[in-house]
């Protein structure tokens, strides 16, 4: 593998080897600010490689391999090489890590508590943990929440936030633009924006925290709350969770200490403002 | 042909209670199940031993109110297709 970086996200290590400088120096970039993994081991590969040897040169097409690999990941254009390097480390993530039960939620902290955004794809747990953690809430991730399985607390796993479309206009007035990665066009997912969380949420992104509250955000016509059951709770959480089934009875003893010990909500949103505005609310009543 | 005996292996099963159901996690299997009264309480008064359904709806009913015996023979049938109890 001709360039290498080795990059700490919380508690996991990655290696990140390409046969291209590309997009090896935008993950550099992108990442600058955070510290190289303590002694030099990685937990998890990530190689970005020409889907043909000849590949490498003529219309060139990465391959997204490394310890775990879906045997259908589609090759992307080199101008994706960014793009792929992320899916590569959520790839790992999702189907090596078997340390922390992990669900597929953002999270944020304040005064030592924990919140938990769960929902499907598009639902917008991406930009609002962002802009959250750009209005007095520290960022913990926006992709992956890690569940320790001993002591219940949530660590965190802040990556670089994946902006897509509406989300990419809402957060460029909100950050500078250092902390901003190129503007990708033509994804799968349409077109795509990496922010680099800020300062502080690089700087304790070894410090966990308790979860306070599980929230099911959902863009809808008009704001609505309603409390989610135990049991719903559960179950939207084990389909949240890439490794809930490989972590066996561990995992289940989390998951049930965390769905019986932290309330859950469903929230209904029209615009990000009355998000965040929903969740100070619902911090100063669990500060109460 | 009288009825079959059913087991619950209540060792190999971890069970918490969740606003009403019970969730179940079954070790051998990996499974986890999200469960409805009576199947809890079937599965807790097998664990004083093996039992026909005879035998086993006089240990519901001296601790609850139950229906008839069509009904245990219909969760029976339900808890062992799910794996969580098996035939002697």
């Amino acid at each position: 593998m001709k360039e290498i970086l080795n990059l700490q996200i919380g508690p996991v290590a990655f290696r990140i080897g390409s046969a291209w400088r590309a997009p090896i120096e935008a993950l550099a970039k992108l990442y600058e600010g955070y510290p190289a993994p303590a002694g030099g081991i990685a937990d998890f590969t990530v190689r970005l490689e020409p889907e043909k040897p000849w590949r490498r040169f003529v219309r060139p097409s990465v391959a997204i391999r490394g310890d775990y690999i879906l045997p259908d990941a589609a090759p992307l254009p080199l101008s994706l090489g960014l793009l792929a390097a992320e899916m590569g480390m959520n790839l790992q993530m999702a189907l090596g890590q078997k340390n922390w039960l992990l669900l597929h939620a953002a999270s944020v902290e304040k005064d030592g508590r924990a919140l938990i955004l769960t929902g499907e794809s598009g639902a917008g747990k991406s930009t609002l943990s962002a802009l959250l953690g750009e209005r007095g809430w520290r960022l913990m991730g926006d992709e992956f929440a890690l569940l320790d399985l001993d002591s219940g607390m949530l660590l965190p796993f802040p990556r670089a936030v994946s902006l897509k479309n509406g989300a990419i206009t809402v957060m460029e007035a909100e950050a500078g633009a250092a902390r901003f990665g190129p503007r990708l066009v033509g994804t799968p997912k349409g077109d795509i924006r990496h922010l680099r969380p800020n300062d502080e949420a690089i700087a304790r992104m070894g410090e966990g925290a308790m979860p306070a509250l599980i929230l099911f955000p959902r863009f809808g016509p008009a704001a609505a709350v309603r409390g989610v059951g135990q049991a719903e709770t559960f179950m939207r959480l084990t389909q949240a969770s890439t490794n809930y089934v490989a972590l066996g009875e561990p995992g289940f003893n989390a998951l049930t200490r965390l769905v019986r010990g932290v309330p859950a909500l469903a929230i209904d949103y029209p615009d990000t403002a009355t998000a965040v505005g929903l969740v100070e609310d619902f911090r100063q009543e669990l500060a109460a | 042909m009288g009825d079959p005996i059913y087991i619950a292996d209540s060792r190999d099963v971890r069970s918490v209670p969740l606003d009403g159901l019970t969730l179940i996690y079954h070790a051998p299997s990996g499974m986890t199940h999200i469960v409805a009264p009576p199947a809890p309480e079937i599965l807790e008064a097998l664990d004083a031993g093996p039992a026909d359904p005879a035998e086993l709806l006089r240990r519901l009913r001296a601790r609850f109110e139950f229906e008839g015996e069509d009904a245990i023979h219909a969760r029976l049938e339900e808890l062992e297709a799910s794996g969580l109890v098996r035939r002697g």
